[in-house]
């Protein structure tokens, strides 16, 4: 053990700049859903601006949406089991100067409403937040009509829409709290499962903007790949990397929040240095940030990219871990996967 | 309120106008929608010259009522009123459609200050008039106004602006029209008012006989709104129903204006393939001769 730790530091590490929790890799790290984050940014957000509004369609306990229900009644909307209104009643809102966040599962908001969001808010450019709540197949239980897989696709293809997908509980609340103050629609994917709270109120979160979990020395041996990651399978590609650095492969893990716009300038850098890259999402690799990452790249610097997702396929019942597992995006098949395409 | 004699005569003239400037526009675009936009002139023209708080020179006015225009096919006739009221050169009319316009196919917010919302697919306006209606009842909360029975004698409202949102018959077929409806209804917006031009036609055939609507009225009523029913031409009665609407407290009212689509025009008037079609050159002399002699 003590060796495995030795060339640990050796070859790669944390990077010490994101800040993360001092208990990132033990076992008794803080575990949360990732919306407690949209609940507490919610609050956050109303304190500071009082033009901020929060929408709801029945779901307010799942969407921890209450939070702020109960800090502000005056400026929660109850909507009702009806998302196409939700959004349009949103935009209405923005604009008369509110900042509407609306909150929904996300097969229903933005899936449902699809067309309004596009009509209403993004070629309307209205400022509105859409945070669309237990998306991935980790939703679990509740089966495939209630894992939404698309929502990053449909909504990055939209002109003026910002699409972020948070990794913990922590970075929700940055991403909510930013999206307060940042002009424009934005739409928030958040997961429902409980998943480790890695980031710290330290981490730097800045829209549009990547994040170096793990990083290789400089004049270390020599990188092998560059694993890109959103949303909730952050903290599994550091997991990943961390089991692949015990074995001497060095890899560079990029947290990359912000789907759209991209942070070009980050990935650039990290393909360049690594020459190899993976993608890591809870999604559809057809149209979702796999796809973001390859078109980019391939018109800007082309390297051999592998995107681990979900393959053109719904989910199903199970545990969050055991779905995971059988879709490949466990920290087992990440690494299984990304031995097998380096060693091409 | 109350219309004097010669304020009618003026609005009725206003209307004619905005109808050969919509034979005009459609005839130079070569494409858009010829009846409900002839049939909406009267409302329209009540809209902007008698109705409406606004001011054409300053378009971004906070104090000003909105009009959402759901239904953002019949745009000539929001365009040619707008033109007429002072908006936008009348001239500017004839590049409806055409590149570089401001005058979109629907209509666009973000190129022609006045434009509400950015407008089309149908069942949308409904929602965003509810959230603009429901944002400014919470500002008037917020700056603390006092209820209606406030001893301090403040009025419900420090800025009285209203919100009209102009719909069509046929996309009361859209689920989401009701979806709005509902939340209008429940939330008791009534500085809100809907305006369903009621002329019988949509684009594939007669509304009754694609997907009945009828009892309208009722189906509102049920949802918690006050329903009125006019005579879409006539001006007068249609500024005693909007009149009527902002003295109701309690509840949304709706106005159901019964019009001809295609009014003005009588060898066009109620025939529903004129919804998506516009005249010829050749059609375009006679409609604008029929409509100067109406």
């Amino acid at each position: 053990m003590k060796k495995e730790n030795d060339s640990l530091k050796k070859s790669a590490m944390i990077n010490p700049d994101a800040r993360m929790s001092a208990k990132v890799f033990a076992d008794d790290i803080e575990k949360a859903p990732m919306r407690d984050g949209f609940g507490s940014g919610a609050v956050e957000a109303g304190k500071a601006d009082s033009r901020v509004v929060v929408l709801c369609a029945d779901v307010s306990e799942s969407t921890r949406a209450e939070q702020f229900q109960k800090e502000f009644p005056d400026r929660f909307v109850e909507m009702g089991v009806a998302e196409q209104n939700m959004a349009g009643v949103a935009a209405g809102m923005a604009a008369a100067g509110k900042i509407p966040f609306i909150a929904s599962y996300a097969v229903f908001s933005p899936g449902r409403n699809y067309e309004h969001i596009r009509t209403t808010i993004a070629l309307n450019q209205m400022s509105v937040k859409i945070c669309g709540m237990h998306a991935g197949v980790s939703v679990g239980p509740d089966g495939a009509t209630h894992q939404m897989l698309e929502d990053i696709g449909m909504m990055r293809m939209l002109p003026n829409m910002t699409v972020i997908a948070p990794c913990d509980a922590e970075e929700a609340r940055k991403a909510i709290v930013a999206a307060a103050t940042t002009d424009g629609p934005i739409y928030i994917r958040f997961g429902r499962a409980v998943t480790p709270t890695f980031t710290t109120s330290e981490t730097p979160f800045e829209i549009g903007k990547a994040l170096l979990l793990w990083d290789s020395p400089v004049g270390g041996g020599t990188l092998k790949i560059a694993i890109l990651s959103t949303g909730s399978l952050g903290y599994t590609a550091l997991c990943a990397a961390r089991t692949l650095a015990e074995e001497g492969i060095e890899c560079v893990v990029l947290h990359v929040p912000t789907v759209k716009p991209l942070d070009t300038e980050a990935v650039l850098d990290v393909a360049k240095r690594a020459g190899r890259v993976v993608t890591i999402e809870e999604h559809q690799v057809a149209g979702g940030f796999g796809s973001a990452i390859t078109e980019f790249l391939s018109e800007q610097y082309p390297v051999p990219i592998h995107r681990l997702g979900i393959q053109d396929q719904f989910g199903q019942s199970g545990q969050p871990d055991e779905l995971l597992a059988h879709y490949g995006l466990d920290v087992l098949h990440i690494a299984d996967a990304i031995r097998a395409f380096i060693h091409i | 309120m109350a219309l004097t004699e010669e304020q009618l005569l003026t609005l009725e003239k206003r209307a004619k106008s905005i109808r050969e400037t919509i034979v005009q526009m459609l005839v130079a675009a070569g494409s858009g929608h010829t009846a409900g936009s002839l049939g909406m002139a009267d409302i329209f023209a009540a809209f902007y010259f008698h109705i409406l708080n606004h001011d054409p020179k300053w378009p971004e006015w906070e104090e000003r009522d909105r009009l959402v225009l759901s239904n953002g096919h019949i745009c000539p006739v929001l365009y040619a009123t707008m033109a007429h009221a002072g908006y936008f050169p009348i001239e500017e009319c004839l590049s409806l459609r055409k590149f570089g316009s401001r005058l979109q196919g629907h209509p666009d917010r973000l190129v022609l200050p006045g434009v509400e919302t950015t407008s089309g697919p149908l069942g949308e306006g409904l929602s965003q008039a509810a959230g603009i209606a429901y944002a400014f009842r919470m500002d008037d909360k917020m700056w603390d106004i006092g209820s209606p029975t406030s001893d301090v004698g403040l009025p419900i409202s420090k800025h009285g602006r209203r919100i009209y949102c102009v719909m069509s018959d046929g996309e009361q077929e859209e689920g989401s029209t009701w979806e709005a409806a509902m939340f209008i209804g429940k939330n008791k917006l009534s500085n809100l008012t809907a305006i369903i031009d009621r002329n019988n036609i949509q684009i594939g055939g007669m509304t009754e006989d694609i997907m009945p609507l009828e009892p309208l009225a009722d189906k509102y009523r049920a949802f918690n709104w006050h329903v009125l029913e006019v005579d879409g031409h006539n001006i007068t009665e249609f500024i005693q129903a909007i009149d009527e609407a902002k003295t109701i407290d309690e509840k949304p009212t709706l106005i159901i204006a019964h019009t001809i689509p295609g009014k003005g025009v009588p060898e066009i008037e109620n025939d529903y393939h004129w919804h998506g079609k516009v005249p010829t050159d050749e059609e375009g002399e006679r409609f604008l001769k029929e409509i100067r002699h109406d």
